[in-house]
């Protein structure tokens, strides 16, 4: 099919294998063909430099809290790794013990202690250990909530009437325990939202609580999740049948079917696609409901290229969310590689010597008598 | 979801709770007026009424024993 002289995109982008069909009511060639044994007389092993040359990642627009960026040249299946990593398994710390002093105010004790757990706290994980029982300063942090509210003598009659009428995250007082004084000095723990509204008081209710915060990761509870979003989507394309064009007089009609920015119609009534703003399209599929545009475009979206889109609402700036992920997933690789190599050297022992010992191996099995 | 202290590492914050029934003399309860909301100390025997407006209904205080929760 055809494409523009003038495109942003890389030529690579318009080889049909790496198009999935977007049509009316269905998609289709969902999964990739290039693997081993598919297209005869074709290599498609695993290959590194292939790989390097292949993949690219690039941040497109970066914010304090948000970023999208490229992921291109991997399967689905790592980059929705990486997309539920960054979900569930990057650790980030949230109050987790609630200690409930007084709380006289009209919201119950264990409302507010799930409101408190919510809260995004600003404190680098990597600075922590998860906390196996003991809460020590190396896996705890303490913070305390007292606040009663009280009427204002002297309040003017359009001015607030009471003070602490709000109890806001910002009211939460770190207390140091241990070595943490110095470590946090320059950056003392708090709400990276200090704005929170945790609950509403009237004059002589009064909220008196300790709270624990610690370590975790997002699959024990939401609260741990470092984003407030982390999704992908693939890249849109659109192809203009270069045998079929858009009639000059339904042009405007053409292009206010897809997204703006996304159809370019010249004085002449001659529509061409805008490459750079084709990320833009919302695949609405408004085209495909018109008889008139049938055989003039076919949509389609590029199946290894990945859109990512990341919203940060922890301490990790956004940029630094993707990398930690990568982190996580390295571990996890190294983890099962360790357990390879330990299966590997169990064999070769059994190889060697059958009559094995019944102690426990390097992994930790125990090999069962006549098994 | 809460737990009486006790359970987990509530203990260090026992020290802060009355004992309940203990031998020790009763300590004066005091307890809130459901009509004007002031404080009012009531002896055993005598009669339930407050001592700012008369009403005669009366609220317990929240326990200053500590509870805990988990923030889930």
């Amino acid at each position: 099919m055809a494409s523009s002289s003038s495109s942003h995109l890389p030529a690579s982008v318009f080889n049909p294998r790496r198009h999935v069909g977007v049509h009316a009511e269905r998609v289709s060639d969902v999964a990739s063909t290039e693997f081993p044994g598919h297209y005869p007389g074709e290599d498609h092993s695993w290959n590194l430099a292939k790989f390097k040359e292949n993949l690219k990642v690039s941040v497109k627009r970066l914010s304090q809290r948000s970023v999208e960026f490229d992921l291109v040249g991997v399967d689905a299946s790592i980059a929705n790794a990486f997309r539920r990593i960054m979900l569930s398994e990057v650790p980030t710390i949230a109050i987790e013990d609630v200690f409930v002093f007084n709380n006289t105010s009209v919201i119950h004790d264990e409302i507010l202690s799930h409101r408190l757990g919510l809260i995004p706290l600003n404190v680098d994980p990597r600075l922590f250990e998860f906390r196996q029982d003991i809460p020590l300063d190396r896996n705890t942090l303490v913070f305390r909530l007292n606040v009663t509210c009280e009427r204002i003598k002297k309040a003017s009659k359009d001015g607030p009437q009471y003070i602490n009428e709000y109890v806001r995250s910002g009211d939460l007082e770190w207390v140091p325990q241990g070595e943490q004084e110095s470590v946090f000095a320059s950056n003392p723990p708090a709400a990276t939202n200090k704005d929170i509204v945790i609950a509403k008081l009237r004059p002589g209710q009064t909220i008196e609580m300790e709270l624990h915060a610690i370590k975790g990761v997002g699959k024990e509870h939401a609260k741990w999740s470092p984003v407030a979003t982390a999704t992908y989507r693939l890249h849109p394309l659109i192809l203009l049948n270069p045998s079929k064009p858009v009639p000059p007089h339904l042009a405007q009609k053409f292009a206010s079917c897809f997204s703006s920015g996304v159809v370019k119609v010249s004085p002449d009534g001659q529509v061409s696609i805008d490459d750079r703003h084709l990320r833009k399209e919302t695949m609405s599929r408004e085209v495909l409901r018109h008889k008139e545009f049938e055989g003039c475009v076919e949509l389609k979206r590029i199946r290894d290229w990945f859109i990512f889109s990341v919203e940060s609402e922890g301490p990790y700036t956004p940029e630094s969310l993707f990398p930690e992920a990568i982190k996580v997933m390295r571990g996890k690789i190294a983890s099962i590689r360790e357990a390879a190599e330990a299966l590997l050297a169990d064999s070769h022992d059994l190889g060697a010597a059958p009559a094995a010992s019944s102690g426990p191996d390097a992994d930790g099995d125990v090999e069962m008598d006549g098994a | 979801m809460s737990s009486q202290p006790g359970n987990n590492y509530g203990n260090s914050y026992n020290n802060a709770a009355p004992s309940y029934g203990g031998a020790q003399p009763r300590q004066e309860m005091s307890y809130l007026c459901a009509d004007c909301g002031s404080s009012n100390e009531i002896k055993p025997r005598e009669p339930i009424r407050c001592r700012q407006c008369g009403h005669r209904i009366m609220y317990k205080k929240r326990t200053n024993r500590m509870v805990q929760f988990e923030a889930r």
